[in-house]
Parts: C-alpha cells; sequence; structure tokens
C-alpha cells in the first residue's frame, strides 16, 4: 500500500478506537463507528463479530470491591450498567420508622433519616416490592428491626472522672444494637437468616442518663433511583484505558523530566548503549494530570489518548451484596428492561 | 409505548420510566442497523421519566422492525456480556 494510503487510514482508525487528549481540549470523542460513515469498513451491527472481540478479564476480587476490565463494548451500554449499578439495583434498607418514645437530643426525623442510612444485611432478592398504598407491610415485603435503649448512671463510677464510658452504661447507641423482630411467618421462611445491619459499629445518637430511643422499624425493598439510601454500591465507576505514544525517542534528561511527568511506573528508563532511553511501560497506571504539556520540550513527543472501548470499571459495594452479584444483577436488569418493551411490542397493535 | 408519524417508516417511539441508561444504549443498537437513516432520543423534561425516540428508516421498511432488532441486540450483548463475565469470575476464583 502507497504510504500515502497507510498514513490516511492508520489516521482514521486513530479517529475510531481512540479519544485523543489535546493540551487544550479532548478530540473524537463520539463514538462514530456507525454504518455509512466510513467506506470500507464494515460496521453493521454483527453479534458475532462482537462476541469475537469482546472479554472481560477480573482484576482483583475482594469483599467489598471489585476491578474488572470490558474489552469490545461501547460507551452506550458500559455507562448503562453503571447507571444501573448506582441507581437501580434493588435494595433493603430502612424506610418508615414507629417512634414510641425518643427522649434523646436527636430530633425524630433526623433519627429517622440517620437510621435509613444504614445499610441493611438482607437480599433483597429474596423480598417482593411493597405495593404502592399498602401502609401495614405483609411478611414477604418487610423487615422489621426494634431498637430500644435506655441510658442509667454507673453507680461504681469513681466520684471525679469525667469520662462517659465510665459514668454511663449505653450512652452510645450503635447500630449493633438493633435487633430483628420476625413478622408472621417469617422464622419459618427465614430459619438460618440473621437480618442485621452490615456494620456493627455505625453510631446512631448518645444519650445520657433519663433518654431513652424506643423504636420500630420497618425495612422495604427499594431502588437507589427512588432514594439514595437504596443504593447497593459505595460508588460504580469506569475509566477507559490510557495509551501513551512516544512520537520520537527521548533520550537523557528528557527521559528524566517525562519519567516525572506521569505517575510512577508508567515511564520506565531504560540504559541502551550507554545512553538513558524513555519508553511506556505500564500505561494502565497513568491517572493522565496532563503534566506533559506544561513543560515546552517536552509537549509534541508524546500523544496521549484513550481506547475508547476498553473500560476499567471500579465496583465497589456497601456490603449488603458482594461486588460480583451487583454487576450480575445489573446486566439482567438492563435484559429486563428491553424484555418489558419487546412483550409490550407484541402485545399493543401497531397501527 | 406510544407512537405516531405521517407513514409507518418514521416513528417517535414515547418509552415511559426510561431514562438515559436504556435511551442511550438502543440508540447505539439501532444506529448500527444500516437500514436506519435517523436516530435519536431525548429527554422531554428532566422531572418527567420519559423519553421520545426517533428512528427513521429508509427505503420502505416500517420503523418498528429497527425498532425490535434493536431490542433483541441488546439483550444479546447483555446476555454474552453477562456469560464471558461469570465465566471469568470463575477462572479467576479457581485460580
Amino acid at each position: 500500500q502507497l504510504p500515502v494510503a497507510m498514513a490516511a487510514k492508520r489516521s482514521t482508525d486513530e479517529m475510531r478506537d481512540r479519544v485523543v487528549l489535546g493540551e487544550f481540549g479532548v478530540r473524537n470523542v463520539h463514538t462514530t463507528d456507525f454504518p455509512g460513515n466510513y467506506p470500507g469498513y464494515e460496521d453493521a451491527w454483527d453479534q458475532r463479530r462482537f462476541e469475537e472481540v469482546f472479554r472481560v478479564d477480573v482484576i482483583r476480587e475482594e469483599e467489598c470491591a471489585l476491578e474488572f476490565d470490558m474489552v469490545g463494548i461501547d460507551a452506550a451500554i458500559a455507562n448503562a450498567f453503571r447507571r444501573i449499578l448506582l441507581a437501580e439495583v434493588p435494595t433493603m434498607a430502612v424506610e418508615k420508622v414507629f417512634v414510641y418514645n425518643n427522649t434523646s437530643i436527636v430530633q425524630d426525623e433526623i433519627l429517622a433519616h440517620r437510621l435509613g442510612l444504614i445499610p441493611i444485611r438482607a437480599d433483597p432478592r429474596l423480598f417482593e416490592y411493597r405495593n404502592q398504598g399498602d401502609e401495614e407491610g405483609t411478611e414477604i415485603d418487610t423487615l422489621q428491626f426494634q431498637l430500644k435503649i435506655k441510658c442509667s448512671r454507673n453507680p461504681q463510677a469513681a466520684k471525679e472522672s469525667s469520662d462517659p464510658n465510665e459514668l454511663y452504661f449505653n450512652h452510645k447507641v450503635y447500630s449493633k444494637h438493633m435487633t430483628w423482630v420476625p413478622l408472621g411467618n417469617q422464622t419459618d421462611l427465614f430459619p438460618d437468616a440473621d437480618f442485621r445491619p452490615v456494620h456493627d459499629d455505625i453510631l446512631i445518637a448518645l444519650l445520657r442518663p433519663g433518654q431513652e430511643i424506643d423504636v420500630l422499624m420497618h425495612c422495604v425493598k427499594g431502588i437507589g433511583k427512588d432514594h439514595a439510601k437504596f443504593s447497593p454500591v459505595a460508588t460504580a465507576s469506569y475509566r477507559l484505558l490510557p495509551d501513551i505514544t512516544l512520537l520520537q525517542p527521548v533520550e537523557d534528561e528528557a527521559a528524566e523530566k517525562l519519567q516525572k511527568c506521569f505517575s510512577p511506573g508508567v515511564i520506565e528508563i531504560q540504559n541502551i548503549k550507554g545512553k538513558k532511553v524513555a519508553r511506556v511501560a505500564n500505561a494502565r497506571l497513568d491517572t493522565f494530570s496532563r503534566e506533559v504539556f506544561r513543560h515546552e520540550g517536552l509537549k509534541n513527543l508524546v500523544r496521549l489518548a484513550r481506547v475508547r472501548n476498553h473500560y476499567i470499571f471500579s465496583v465497589e459495594s456497601t456490603g449488603i451484596l458482594p461486588p460480583d452479584v451487583l454487576v450480575s444483577e445489573a446486566i439482567k436488569i438492563l435484559m429486563g428492561k428491553c424484555q418489558r418493551f419487546l412483550n409490550e411490542l407484541d402485545s399493543v397493535p401497531m397501527e | 409505548v406510544q407512537a405516531d408519524g405521517t407513514d409507518g417508516n418514521c416513528v417517535t417511539f414515547v418509552l415511559h420510566d426510561e431514562d438515559h441508561t436504556l435511551g442511550n444504549s438502543l440508540r447505539y443498537m439501532v444506529m448500527k442497523n444500516p437500514d436506519v437513516e435517523f436516530c435519536g432520543y431525548c429527554i422531554t423534561h428532566p422531572s418527567e421519566s420519559k423519553i421520545n425516540f426517533r428512528i427513521q428508516t429508509r427505503g420502505a421498511i416500517p420503523a418498528v422492525e429497527p425498532f425490535r432488532k434493536g431490542l433483541n441486540d441488546l439483550m444479546g450483548v447483555c446476555q454474552h456480556v453477562l456469560n464471558t463475565f461469570e465465566v471469568s469470575l470463575f477462572l479467576k476464583s479457581s485460580r
């Protein structure tokens, strides 16, 4: 092929699959690979070609955090997964708080707000959504918790001590004081279940002698779109894989300066024939602070770009469900949405 | 779902209880269809949760066709993503 043609192909390839970070702006942001835009490229949707290119690599899996790569998918779908993880995967959280006695400093509504935000270890797939207008709650859609605590003075405390831990009993109300009260036949439905808040040491309120809190709480199933307390992830985010190319060989002092411009580990300096030469070691670690563009001599030596279809997802769960279950649920929810519209299309006759 | 348009080739679907989550991903799948001349979606008002999803086809193809194909393709993508994800989780945990 002619060099001119090859250069042109290279630049369209770059336009198609790299998002380039320039000094003052970002170029090639939107996906343009739709059928008809590029002559000579097969862009129509082909499930087989997608399945050949697509892959998922799980990088790090911990109890509450998951980092995985999705390669070969488009921004629209990756973003849909992220949005569903944040707002549409259901969880159980305290919704109604029946206050029988609250003589503490914390107001009723503030206390109720705090109780709602506590993550509850209960698998939401075992429960149903509450019907609208149903005030009582049945055993298949509600979990009942009780928080009953009273603060009293410690008679054995030393006369001059001012440490509240010594002077008072029960002056700190933690989430471990919340106890599950089974409704109806829940003891039969969930014989081994132990419903409690995910963390035992969440401080709810502070009390002094004579103050008491006696509340009953109803937990229901909800989604993050309704109230952020129902969101199952601490956060779910993605970034695109960075792609750093050195346009010219960089040596000696410039190489040292270049290494300092990027995050540690990205650029490594090799000793070739006595000269120090810079090489891109691991572009994935970079956070793209664009420090290179502040140095006149280094500006034109590198091209900063991102690979358009390689997403590095990072999902941190609040502890209710493990993060891999959350991602699977999110994908199933997107499928459910499509199925809903397919069913409607089939049932409603189109004129 | 509610559609209106002059002939069957240019249709605006109104999808209730939806937002960018389904709107953008469905738009991408429908745009990948070579029969589609125009595809776009917009949120009518941010306080109402409904989107206007418009498809215009070239040729004499009714616009419902690419809509249905787009939904099916999106389902296929999700199914494949789910399978690949679970396989790679399994491989990671067994290593």
